[in-house]
């Protein structure tokens, strides 16, 4: 058996790996992990994941967590192209900086505002008040600045003039929000000069057939009883 | 000018560059930057780093953030013993791994405490009960996921050997100690671990970067803690709203 990812596409650190694997043509077995059937939640999934998160990569009997740590093993291993990850010291750092940041605030961000925008009252059947909708949003609209002001500045990419890890965390992030139906690129033209250029690097038929659950999510079916039950206390989690 | 690290050894990441740095000997110029007066919201600092965050690294005209981003540009350009930072693939990708999950897990909710025992009653705001015991049940929670998933049976968070898991990590729980929390009752294998980590850095350097965070509820107590500036009530304000 060779390289497995277990992935949800509708997860957007998954979609990352995703197109990092496809794009570089690293052989995988998709198993794929539905996230809202609540198959991440399982006894099955556990024995790969305890924390019951994914993406998770089993290369032989290693077993691999976490986005960021999986897309960096694999891009040592496979020996891609330079640009996604540099070898030049300071080029790096700014990859190394710009996944760290992310972390702890586009990711939350983006997350919340497709929570709270839609899945809450679509697919769970919960209302979310104007209030903490309106928070939610001004949050993403505060980030989404920095991103703009901080980070693409004046480049072509975030972290210098060519694709790398970074662009791809970031893009799979932003479509969350879009797929929410929130005009992320409305007004920021940068911003939307950038996403068509990391569409074109990553190739746009690769870049649809990856978003297309995301880009679907507001024409899923609501949650039937148990599993919202079953979901509930790992979206609070989640999304706190 | 060689290379200048911006820091508040009040805040854990700014401790774990700061211990990473004299560990290994790399010359750094310390610049402290005083978070509770709130230094890092003011002018002359975020001409600096604009995102107005510590600690920050300048190597000339380079500014690099995030701590984890300056422990391993650190690690690199001062070429420090493998340990820190396997060259082994795999064992690489165990610390990114655990620093990936520290982000997530760790990092919001250790902070929280500070904020609720200190930082809030400095400017006058109480955080609720509610939240209050939201956060310690996350840090319970995040403490067993610690001890069981990462630590195991091994000697370190990330393997056999230290690496720059083991000191973020401390530092989120020094955090804690310093703030009265019983972390390590009814976890030996965590407390086994940090009396590891803190024999490997020895107990002077620990001792050097840990006795302000040390002091720090015998200062609020007090009343001898500075005063935030004006300026940076507002991201203090937000920082308290936000708190799950």
């Amino acid at each position: 058996m060779g390289l497995e990812l277990y992935l949800d596409l509708l997860s957007q650190p998954c979609r990352a790996v995703y197109i990092f694997a496809k794009k570089n043509d690293i052989p995988f077995e998709l198993r794929i992990v539905d996230l809202i059937k609540g198959q991440h939640l399982s006894d099955a999934f556990a024995q790969v994941n305890p924390l019951k998160k994914v993406p998770a990569l089993k290369d032989e009997d290693f077993t691999l967590t976490e986005s960021v740590a999986i897309l960096l093993y694999l891009t040592r291993k496979y020996k891609v192209p330079d640009y996604w990850y540099p070898q030049d010291l300071q080029a790096r750092a700014r990859v190394d900086e710009y996944l760290a940041w992310q972390h702890t605030t586009l990711r939350r961000s983006c997350l919340r505002a497709l929570w709270h925008k839609m899945m809450f009252p679509v697919f769970l059947g919960e209302p979310v008040s104007p209030q903490t909708l309106a928070a939610t949003l001004a949050e993403l609209d505060v980030t989404l600045q920095l991103l703009e002001d901080k980070f693409l500045q004046n480049k072509a990419f975030l972290t210098g003039p060519h694709i790398s890890l970074a662009d791809l965390v970031a893009i799979t992030e932003l479509m969350h929000p879009v797929g929410a139906g929130c005009q992320v690129f409305e007004g920021r033209p940068k911003l939307a000069t950038w996403r068509q250029r990391v569409e074109a690097a990553v190739g746009e038929d690769l870049f649809r057939e990856a978003h297309e659950v995301i880009l679907k999510a507001k024409d899923f079916p609501p949650a039937d009883p148990t599993i919202k039950q079953k979901l509930m206390p790992w979206v609070l989690a989640m999304i706190r | 000018m060689g290379l200048e690290l911006f820091l508040d050894l009040v805040s854990q990441p700014s401790r774990a560059v700061y211990i990473f740095a004299k560990k290994n000997g790399i010359p750094l110029e310390l610049r402290t930057v005083d978070l509770i007066k709130g230094q890092h919201k003011i002018k002359e600092f975020l001409q600096i780093n604009s995102l107005g965050k510590l600690p920050t690294l300048k190597d000339g005209d380079f500014i690099l953030t995030e701590s984890s981003a300056i422990l391993i540009y650190l690690s690199c350009k001062y070429q420090t013993p493998d340990h820190w930072y396997p060259s082994d693939l795999q064992a690489r990708a165990r610390v990114h791994e655990y620093l990936g999950w520290h982000a997530d897990c760790i990092r919001g909710t250790f902070g929280i405490p500070l904020w609720v025992q200190v930082l809030g009653p400095l400017i006058g705001v109480q955080v609720p009960e509610e939240k209050v015991e939201r956060n310690r049940t996350a840090i319970d929670q995040a403490l067993q996921w610690l001890e069981d998933k990462f630590l195991g049976d091994r000697p370190f968070l990330a393997g056999q050997q230290v690496t720059l898991a083991d000191l973020m990590a401390l530092e989120e729980l020094t955090q804690l100690v310093a703030l009265g929390y019983e972390l390590f009752e009814g976890r030996p294998r965590l407390a086994t671990w940090h009396g590891r980590v803190e024999a490997f850095l020895g107990a002077e350097l620990c001792q050097e970067a840990h006795s302000i965070i040390f002091s720090i509820l015998e200062q609020a107590a007090k009343k001898t803690l500075p005063t935030p500036s004006p300026e940076a009530y507002p991201a203090m304000l937000l920082r308290i709203a936000r708190i799950p």
